[in-house]
């Protein structure tokens, strides 16, 4: 009798096809496949003197409803090396988790801090083996022993290395800014100034991404997650008599 | 040589197993005695799911109803909000099948254990299953570990065995409510595959979902006492599902301090 499933045996991890057959039947009935939480956005990097600068607005998205006002798309990889993430939410968080662990029991393999190309190469063959069906476009700095390196990952598995990045729905926006400001040797002032204003751009000229900014700055051997580094859309005129209901006024 | 009808098909000894996948729930409940049905008793059996209508073959062409979509199949309605030291989460009481009321009192928020709840949304066949599937693993966590699920470490098991699901997923969004350490309210939300969102202040999901965005932005105001916090989250859920013919046909509020833990139904618009 088979007594196997899910349940008695612990899962040895990775995806599990069980209910695509009952999806497919209704599919095939007429279902709408339900959307997924996308994070809209706008991510950056860019490399100045001392190492990378990465940049995220904090909009996530269900279809035109704002889900997170304030979610964080910068995500650790490994104390010096920071992902940003757009596209589908789970996908995004699940990849660079996954990842950054895979990293974590490679340095202590190895007894050597990590290399962004380790992580880049990390992500990409597991997107690729995905085929795209994992939807996540990265944008992945750091800085290690071999320097400051920046690169973006696409959701089929492809990379670029480049000295300014940005990916997500207000790329457009921010690349903008990157490639009338950008030169070689910003200061590390600069360049965060530079990546706000990006991010800025992204977040008033796209309606995916919005709220605030966030900064993280990787330098050789100290990393600086700025949360929340600028708030340019506060909530104002907020009532100051709110609503109160007295105690009782819900029957029961 | 196999004798015909023993396990020469291996595993599978005799041809009533169900489809395998769906074999492996614990929770089996002890088969319902066989009540002879009656031609009345066989009429009266719910309709196979269909979510289009049915093709029809005549020369009138019947004008294409759209698909809807599976969230929108059963309705529901959760809401979660965060107070001083305690936490509220609601939901609202209709299971229906799409546009028929079925039942008036269905359950939608779990208790895991005392200070952790869930309350999923959406499809209710994969809103029980998952539940029953998270009882299942905090049972066997507590003991090993001999203690209770922190709601931090809930919310990832929640969402890793939704990301499992992937590319097939439960139709399910939890929301996640519980008193971590030192008693601070933790809650959170994830969609159907696994994104999690913490918030500091409310939660939402459901059909009703975008009026409650609304309604809770309005009248959420943080620190809020339980009682005051009781008023509030009441007055957004029934406010919400009123705008939602999915959901509503009452609602179902627990309010959980340190100490103790408050449940209200509230009476709504039966319609």
């Amino acid at each position: 009798r088979r007594m196997a499933g899910s349940m008695e045996l612990p899962t040895k991890g990775g995806f599990s096809f069980d209910l695509c057959r009952r999806n497919a039947m209704l599919e095939k009935n007429g279902l709408k496949m339900p959307g997924f939480r996308k994070t809209g956005t706008t991510i950056v990097g860019l490399v100045f003197a001392d190492g990378v600068v990465l940049g995220a607005d904090t909009r996530a998205t269900e279809g035109p409803i704002v889900a997170d006002k304030n979610c964080e798309k910068i995500h650790f990889m490994a104390p010096n090396i920071y992902c940003c993430g757009a596209g589908t939410a789970a996908d995004t968080e699940a990849v660079t988790d996954m990842v950054s662990s895979q990293l974590q029991l490679h340095r202590y393999a190895t007894s050597r801090e990590s290399r962004v190309v380790t992580a880049l190469t990390l992500l990409k063959t597991h997107l690729f083996n995905y085929q795209g069906h994992v939807s996540a476009a990265l944008v992945l700095g750091g800085v290690d022993v071999t320097g400051p390196h920046l690169h973006t990952v696409y959701p089929h598995g492809s990379t670029d290395t480049l000295p300014f990045a940005t990916m997500g729905s207000g790329s457009l926006a921010a690349m903008s800014v990157f490639e009338s400001k950008y030169r070689e040797g910003l200061t590390r002032e600069e360049g965060i100034a530079l990546v706000a204003e990006a991010i800025r751009a992204g977040i008033f000229n796209d309606l995916g991404s919005g709220s605030n900014v966030d900064v993280c700055v990787i330098t050789k051997g100290n990393t600086e997650y700025l949360r929340n580094h600028e708030l340019p859309n506060p909530r104002t005129f907020v009532s100051s008599k709110g609503y109160s209901f007295n105690k009782g006024h819900t029957g029961k | 040589q196999a004798a015909p009808g023993s396990n020469s098909r291996g595993l599978r000894s005799g041809g009533t197993e169900p489809n395998a996948s769906s074999s492996s729930c614990s929770a089996r409940s002890p088969p319902r005695p066989h009540k002879p049905t009656s031609p009345d008793q066989q009429r009266r059996r719910p309709p196979p799911l269909l979510l289009l209508p049915p093709q029809s073959n005549s020369a009138a062409p019947v004008p294409a109803t759209p698909a809807m979509s599976i969230f929108e199949y059963n309705g529901s309605a959760v809401v979660a909000m965060v107070g001083k030291n305690c936490f509220a989460i609601a939901s609202d009481r209709r299971l229906g099948v799409q546009l028929q009321t079925v039942a008036t009192d269905f359950q939608r928020v779990f208790k895991i254990h005392g200070k952790l709840y869930i309350g999923l949304s959406g499809l209710a066949s994969d809103a029980q299953t998952l539940y029953q599937r998270l009882v299942f693993k905090h049972k066997l966590y507590q003991l090993r570990e001999e203690r209770d699920m922190k709601p931090e470490t809930f919310a990832s098991l929640v969402s890793s065995m939704l990301y499992e699901k992937r590319f097939g997923p439960y139709f399910c969004q939890p929301i996640i409510a519980g008193l971590g350490q030192d008693d601070e309210p933790f809650i959170c939300t994830m969609d159907c595959i696994g994104a999690k969102e913490l918030a500091k202040d409310f939660v939402v999901s459901g059909t009703a979902s975008e009026s409650l965005y609304g309604a809770c932005e309005s009248m959420y105001k943080p620190n809020m006492e339980p009682e005051e916090l009781f008023e509030t989250i009441s007055q957004a859920l029934l406010s919400s599902v009123d705008r939602d013919c999915l959901s509503g046909w009452g609602g179902y509020v627990l309010i959980v301090t340190p100490t103790e833990v408050q449940e209200r139904i509230l009476k709504g618009r039966m319609d």
